[in-house]
């Protein structure tokens, strides 16, 4: 998200993405990631975030996390009180019945779990994230939602992102100028709590209190006071009520008022929209195997050591690619 | 087509006052001796030439050797591997052939006044802005504001370009060879803009004046821009500018339409609100 002011809001904000159509056992697209979003560190160097797809192995995969990079430093007993929502997020998983198969950790606060569950993953979300302090990044058989505070290579490095392999993915550098430099308003944001939906944003959104009110009477739930997350909510509602990705999508052009141009991921799928004034920078390159988006042609640059043929999405644009 | 209904404003004087401030006349007094040499601009000799290879560069450095080659009186200079970095070729006030062997980002050759840029590639968004005299040409696409503020000089985009083409153009001419995105000709003081492809909505919304000439179709027309007549004129002249640059329309000029100011909007703030009901 960012502020619109005019040429000011040129740099406010980068995101990105990539899709291999032929990835077959996947490639390194957290390479690809990182090197892109961190050629866009100029347009905002408060947070990072990644949503990339590997291979589905059978398992969910359940990312989350128990507290605020920022909360490490500023509570004596923030270490007890993370071990003890651990242990109540863990008590809560058994009493659903989800079995965890493998537990990793990258940082105090954020972990990842595999997970094999076949009710509700909606119920676990809703009664994970009753525990004060938790917060779900994400869920998906493929998705992989990472988030922190930093630049590209720092995340990259801290959560081991480097050797990523996969098919598809999205990221986001953030400028903060409208909620607080934390996790929670980092984006890319899951769609919940539809498994495998992500969603980054660049711009800003004139009617978000209005829109998001009026999804919380319908029962959608916020994590944040980002503009941006009402995108991911308002997408998770059409597809609930049966619309496929690119047609939410092209409701999302009037349905969401300001300027943006935002970038969303499903399991198999990338889509990309722009608002009706074109106000946010968006250039693609379109390969026969691969597709590269970005806020600027400088990051895209970085994945070729040749010549490349770029353009700009016009107006009201929308456009999914399949891998 | 639209008619042009400038009786109104005309007959209430809008179109007849006299412009206050610092003309360009009185700007350039040969009595201003300061205002007749320009800063950092130098003489070059264009068959001297010199290649810069920017690889490992950043956009300062760049645009530092290229000022110290001009320094040397080279005038022929080559950019290799740019690597769409922003703000490069910028500042340039004298006369210089230079050429860009690839892809340029943002602010590409802003605030130039001279030089005949090349760019074998494409540029981010807002190329050229301000630029004050010279070419620059660029043989793929072009993202938004491309010729932000132009005042003079000739920018070709042999690609397609986004939105806002020519926002608050004051002269020069925008050829773009391709579609353009929407408000191309937003606020347009001055200057042609010629777009052999489609142009976006809004096409010449709140335009004050200038002229832009559309080869395909027009999405929508912005507030204040109206259609006009091709005249054998306009035909002569998009025949003979586009010719320069070796490009063509695929139907033809005379089948070009031609976009002006409807001039209601001219002055508007000023008006009464009785007035204001009048013209509208």
């Amino acid at each position: 998200m960012g502020n619109f002011s005019g040429k000011g809001d040129y740099f406010m904000c980068g995101i990105a993405g990539i899709i291999h159509k032929k990835a077959g056992k996947g490639v390194n697209i957290g390479e690809q990631m990182t090197s892109m979003l961190q050629a866009l560190k100029h347009r905002g160097p408060d947070s990072t975030g990644y949503a990339m797809y590997g291979k589905d192995n059978g398992n969910q995969i359940l990312r989350f996390k128990v507290a605020e990079a920022a909360d490490l430093e500023g509570s004596y007993d923030i270490h007890a009180t993370i071990k003890d929502r651990m242990e109540t997020v863990n008590s809560r998983l058994t009493e659903l019945g989800v079995k965890v198969v493998k537990k990793e950790s990258p940082t105090e606060y954020a972990h990842r779990y595999e997970v094999q569950f076949s009710g509700d993953m909606k119920k676990v979300a809703d009664f994970v994230e009753d525990v004060e302090g938790v917060e779900i990044l994400s869920i998906g058989n493929s998705l992989e939602l990472v988030k922190d505070l930093g630049d590209a290579s720092v995340v990259s490095d801290q959560y081991g992102l480097n050797d990523f392999n996969g098919t598809h993915g999205i990221g986001h550098t953030r400028m903060a100028t409208e909620s607080d430099v934390d996790i929670r308003s980092a984006h890319p944001y899951w769609a919940y709590p539809f498994s495998d939906v992500a969603v980054v944003h660049n711009g800003q959104l004139t009617n978000y209190w209005t829109n998001r009110r009026s999804l919380e009477r319908s029962g959608h739930r916020f994590s944040s006071n980002c503009d941006s997350e009402l995108i991911a909510v308002y997408l998770a509602d059409r597809m609930s009520q049966g619309d496929d990705l690119e047609t939410a999508m092209k409701g999302s052009i009037d349905y969401l008022d300001g300027v943006f141009t935002y970038l969303v991921a499903t399991k198999d799928q990338l889509g990309m929209a722009k608002d009706v004034m074109a106000a946010k920078p968006m250039v693609v390159y379109e390969g026969e195997d691969m597709i590269a988006l970005a806020s600027e042609e400088v990051a895209i640059r970085t994945l070729f050591d040749h010549r490349i043929e770029t353009f700009d999405p016009y107006h009201g644009e929308v456009k999914v690619w399949q891998n | 087509m639209a008619e042009l209904r400038k009786e109104t404003s005309q007959e209430m004087g809008l179109h007849e006052e006299t412009l206050k401030g610092r003309t360009q006349k009185k700007f350039f007094s040969i009595d201003e001796s300061e205002n007749l040499t320009y800063f950092h601009s130098f003489d070059v000799d264009t068959s001297k030439s010199a290649t810069i290879d920017a690889l490992d560069m950043t956009p300062r450095e760049i645009n530092r050797e290229i000022r110290e080659l001009m320094e040397k009186g080279i005038g022929d200079i080559t950019v290799d591997n740019p690597m769409s970095r922003h703000g490069v070729g910028v500042g340039i006030l004298n006369r210089l052939n230079l050429t860009f062997s690839d892809s340029l980002g943002y602010f590409g050759c802003g605030l130039i006044d001279g030089p005949n840029v090349h760019i074998k590639g494409r540029v981010g968004w807002s190329c050229a802005e301000n630029m004050m005299a010279g070419t620059v040409v660029i043989d793929k696409n072009a993202g938004s504001t491309f010729g932000a503020a132009i005042r003079g000089g000739d920018l070709v985009c042999k690609g397609s370009v986004g939105a806002r083409t020519g926002i608050d153009q004051k002269g020069g001419t925008i050829i773009v060879g391709g579609k353009t995105g929407a408000f191309s000709g937003f606020m347009m003081q001055r200057g042609r803009m010629i777009v052999l492809g489609d142009a976006g909505m809004n096409l010449g919304d709140s335009m004050y004046d200038g002229t832009i000439y559309v080869g395909g179709e027009v999405e929508e027309l912005g507030v204040d821009c109206v259609q006009a007549d091709m005249t054998e004129l306009d035909v002569r002249y998009l025949t003979e500018k586009l010719a320069l640059y070796g490009m063509k329309t695929p139907r033809g000029v005379e089948k070009m339409q031609k976009h002006i100011s409807g001039k209601m909007l001219w002055n508007y703030a000023n008006l009464e609100p009785n007035e204001k009901k009048l013209i509208l």
